[in-house]
């Protein structure tokens, strides 16, 4: 049998539909691939249905019918995606044996072009954490280097890409959960515009801030699978159109933030970045630009989305679908015994964080004022994109830690979300490539930010950089 | 008891929720309707489920729109949805979608007939949280989702109300508006209008407010009647021997007679609103509310003004012809085949609303038009009263056209004056009493006598010839 393991999805997709292999043959070969990697702990659980669903496919094309862009791929899906029949626990015990009772739109949309979901992956439990270490399965590690995290939320899904156990996996970026764990493994994630992808079925984190997206091993994967999960849904009433087609522009500007300039100094990979701006000045116009209030992203991110996640964790309360406590004598108990057995430390932390910013006397205080410093924030890159097409800036601070390291220092791995928490603030399209090995060899990602709406400008800057950067290497 | 009350002005305010009258839910399109299987009219939406999203239903604004111009409100350009977050087992997501800050509409006001004004202060538009069923400490409590999810107006009064009575007043004519319009059928016994009512008593003429309670969810008239005459008469006693009120929710037990304290304001809730950000905030243009405004009916009130002074019905009738848009509607086609207001107005009020039941819904079983028809009938004396209604009766039970029916039964012949005199004759031979009975005061007698010509005629006779021709006979 081939090694498929190295293909990108468009390539498998290709094979697939020029008959030269046969669906059931890809699935078979990656459910295999998974069962045999299970080390990793990136896909949780391998959907078994998804070798019938192939030889459907298979017989469609052999019989000549018309079939789907993604006709016969496998694709993972983050356990907070909702597939009608499957479960979807949200790496949390309380959800442990939750089946989904409807599917989500982004699941539907890709069974609508054909695509075969092999399995979900692993997560943060409810998608917090930066390193998939708080998960009810067990950590997540990292597809370089064992010992190291996969980086979270989305870790099981970049892992998977980036370990060659799905050529393609959905993952959902809140604060950065797709682009640090595609960084942290050498793959590419983007998170589109808010509003792009329907958050319909996918468990809510921040409302405001979620959006689900494709990690692959590259950029036109994710910009085909993104295209294909986008649009206006009926069932969110946030979502708005599909992208643009490819843009008409043949040069870019790309800026550079002050702010994270200066942030990155003393840090041991700004020479890294700096080398790799000089060498994109032939190619790019690069400008300076100002951000003023970015830094304070990540606190308006630390009052706002604790917030949501409060209010749209409180269903989870042992009364319908999620496990009730045995020991719970009263309607009180039910709820507090509940949820104090169901939910993990870090999830625990953000309600009760979420819950303090939103009650009266604090409300003002803390929820309002980070709603104005958004609206600052946002104009400010709203007014930084007039003068330039993308912002270039790294991914994060530096590669893939420890297992355990961070664990109890929860400030230190929410600074991870540093660099990717502005994009979600602000409501923007960014997306991380791989560009650069760190110490003890891990990969490092680049982040490119776009304005509201541009992910055609997102992914034409992308492609550009990544062929000057190989040939460059 | 009442030397107690004497001291102090009651001051009350009203928080009236109503049920919307919309096919579909507010944030779902799972159907609106009251007394299906329970748990049958949900979604992953209405339940709560993980991963679902609200999607606002427009003609779920629409119609608080029309209540909004019903009552004169302000309705905002903008207007934001909030969660307002509490646990409870019948609130599917533990939060339930309303308003806060900005509500669909503000100020607005309704007129007691003593011409007192009682302002509103806002409507918002939420959605209804599900129904618990307490079964037994072995089974424990099952939840109905049907209900959750379904469109609601509160309407929120300034603490103009003063009585039990006013209250009760005021209940009635939002209650009539909202049905008119076909805004909300505001069916009390289904919880489809409840009210909560806030009071407090402040000593006579004095304009500093006192201590107030809240009384939950009293979904009839009466019981808001009886609570509030418990409750002011129940703080009066405290306050006349120098005690404090609290501060409190109570609920109002309705076989006892009165009111407990259900929790202090230290115990209140945090409901720690804030946007729903999965519903982004809406606006509402001149234009749609124009729309709106076209769609709408006249109201109850400019009705009642018109039959009386233009179609110079009396205020009682008025009253009852507009006591809802269909019997409104009803009289009003009516006129279209037959323009006569009055007689209409009667046989309406007499002879049909006898046919249904009061405080229920009901169509009435003939058309407009064969009512009419048969009224026109017997103005125009080709049939007396008493034969008009039996042909109604008849053309309710078969369904034929009054003239049809009139013809196929006979009912046009009509007696000739030589048959009335012959009867009259005889009577006038056989019975000497009528005769002399006659004599003294005729009045008393004609009715006898008409009585007897009728039952001799099976009532075919033209009982205004038959007494003309008794003055011939008998004078």
């Amino acid at each position: 049998m081939m090694d498929y393991s190295k293909l990108s999805l468009i390539e498998i997709r290709d094979l697939i539909s020029s008959q030269k292999v046969k669906s059931e043959e890809i699935i078979r070969f990656f459910i295999e691939k998974c069962e045999k990697k299970r080390e990793f702990n990136a896909i949780i659980e391998i959907f078994y249905d998804s070798i019938e669903k192939a030889k459907e496919i298979d017989k469609k094309i052999a019989s000549g019918e018309k079939v789907g862009i993604l006709a016969g791929v496998p694709i993972a899906i983050k356990d907070n995606i909702l597939y009608k029949g499957h479960r979807c626990s949200c790496a949390s015990k309380f959800l442990e044996s939750f089946v989904a009772p409807y599917s989500s739109t982004v699941v539907k949309k890709l069974l609508k072009e054909d695509a075969i979901i092999l399995g979900r992956t692993n997560m943060d439990e409810f998608a917090m954490g930066g390193s998939c270490e708080n998960s009810c399965y067990g950590v997540c590690h990292n597809a370089v280097k064992f010992d190291c995290v996969a980086g979270g939320s989305s870790g099981g899904s970049a892992v998977a890409v980036a370990a060659g156990l799905v050529p393609c996996a959905i993952g959902t970026d809140t604060g950065g959960s797709i682009r640090q764990p595609a960084s942290f493994n050498g793959v590419v994630g983007i998170k589109p515009t808010y509003g792009r992808v329907s958050r319909f079925g996918i468990v809510a984190f921040a409302s405001s801030l979620d959006q689900a997206s494709p990690i692959a091993k590259t950029i036109e994967d994710c910009e085909l699978v993104l295209k294909v999960i986008a649009g206006r849904d009926e069932h969110d009433g946030t979502t708005i159109d599909g992208c643009n087609e490819k843009t008409t522009k043949t040069r870019f500007t790309l800026g550079v933030c002050k702010q994270v300039k200066a942030d990155l100094a003393s840090t041991k990979y700004s020479d890294k970045f700096l080398q790799t701006l000089q060498a994109l000045s032939k190619d790019f116009d690069i400008v300076e630009i100002d951000i003023p209030h970015i830094e304070n992203s990540l606190s308006c991110y630390y009052i706002l989305a604790p917030a949501e996640v409060a209010s749209n964790l409180a269903r989870f309360d042992g009364v319908k679908y999620t496990k009730r406590a045995d020991k719970s004598i009263d309607l009180e108990g039910v709820y507090v015994q509940s949820r104090t057995e169901g939910f993990g430390k870090e999830v625990k932390r953000r309600i009760m964080l979420g819950n303090f910013v939103l009650s009266s006397g604090y409300f003002d205080a803390y929820y309002n004022k980070a709603k104005k410093v958004q609206r600052l924030i946002k104009q400010e890159f709203k007014k930084a994109f007039e003068s330039c097409d993308c912002i270039i800036l790294p991914t994060t601070l530096g590669e893939a830690f420890k297992i355990g390291e961070k664990l109890d220092d929860p400030l230190s791995m929410y600074k991870e979300d540093l660099f990717t928490v502005p994009a979600n603030i602000a409501g923007i399209p960014a997306i991380s490539l791989p560009y650069a090995k760190g110490e003890k060899g891990l990969p490092l990602g680049i982040q490119f930010m776009a304005d509201a709406l541009k992910e055609d400008v997102l992914f034409e800057v992308s492609k550009r950089f990544e062929k000057l950067h190989k040939e460059e290497r | 008891m009442m030397g107690y009350l004497d001291k102090f002005d009651i001051v009350i305010g009203l928080e009236i929720h109503a049920e919307l009258s919309t096919k579909t839910k507010v944030f779902c399109s799972c159907k609106n309707e009251f007394g299906a299987e329970p748990n049958s009219n949900t979604c992953p939406v209405c339940t709560g489920m993980p991963g679902a999203l609200p999607v606002l239903n427009r003609y779920a604004v629409e119609l608080a729109i029309k209540a909004s111009l019903s009552f004169g409100c302000k309705i905002s350009p903008y207007t934001v949805f909030e969660r307002k977050n509490y646990f409870y087992p019948d609130l599917s997501k533990a939060y339930q979608i309303s308003q806060l800050v900005y509500p669909l509409n503000v100020g607005g006001q309704i007129v007691l007939d003593s011409g007192k004004v009682v302002r509103l202060n806002r409507i918002h538009l939420e959605e209804d949280a599900g129904k618990l069923t307490h079964i037994s400490k072995v089974v424990g409590t099952l939840v109905d989702y049907n209900r959750g999810g379904t469109p609601l107006i509160e309407i929120v009064t300034e603490p103009d109300i003063s009585s039990a009575d006013e209250a009760v007043e005021f209940l009635k004519k939002v209650r009539e508006a909202l049905m008119f319009e076909d805004i909300a059928r505001c069916k009390m016994e289904e919880g489809g209008l409840r009210c909560d009512v806030n009071l407090s008593l402040k000593p006579k003429g004095s304009t500093e407010f006192g201590t107030r309670t809240e009384m939950k969810n009293l979904n009839s008239f009466k019981s808001v009647q009886r609570a509030i005459e418990f409750e002011a008469k129940r703080q009066a006693e405290i306050l006349f021997e120098g005690g404090k009120i609290a501060q409190e929710t109570r609920k109002w037990d309705d076989d006892k007679g009165k009111s407990l304290a259900m929790r202090s304001k230290e115990q209140a809730q945090d409901y720690r609103y804030f946007p729903d950000p999965d519903l982004l905030p809406i606006k509402i243009s001149e234009e749609n509310i124009e729309n709106v405004r076209k769609e709408m009916v006249m109201l109850p009130s400019d009705r009642r003004k018109i039959y009386v002074e233009k179609l110079g019905l009396p205020e009682y009738d008025a009253k009852i012809l507009t006591s809802s848009k269909y019997i409104s509607d009803y009289f009003e086609t009516c006129l279209k085949t037959f323009d006569s207001p009055k007689k209409i107005s009667n046989w309406i009020m007499v002879d049909l609303l006898k046919l249904v039941k009061e405080g229920e819904e009901f169509v009435f079983p003939i058309s407009e038009q064969d009512l009419a028809c048969i009224i026109k009938m017997v103005e125009e004396k080709q049939i007396n009263k008493t034969i008009g209604l039996q042909l109604m009766e008849k053309v309710i039970e078969t369904g034929k056209e009054p003239l049809t029916l009139a013809k196929e039964m006979n009912l046009f012949v009509t007696i000739s004056d030589e048959q009335i005199l012959q009867l009259l004759e005889k009577l006038k031979a056989e019975n000497e009493k009528v005769v002399a009975d006659f004599k003294v005061s005729s009045e008393k007698v004609v009715g006898f006598i008409v009585g007897y010509v009728m039952k001799n005629t099976g009532g075919k006779a033209n009982g205004t010839r038959v007494k003309e021709l008794i003055k011939k006979v008998f004078d």
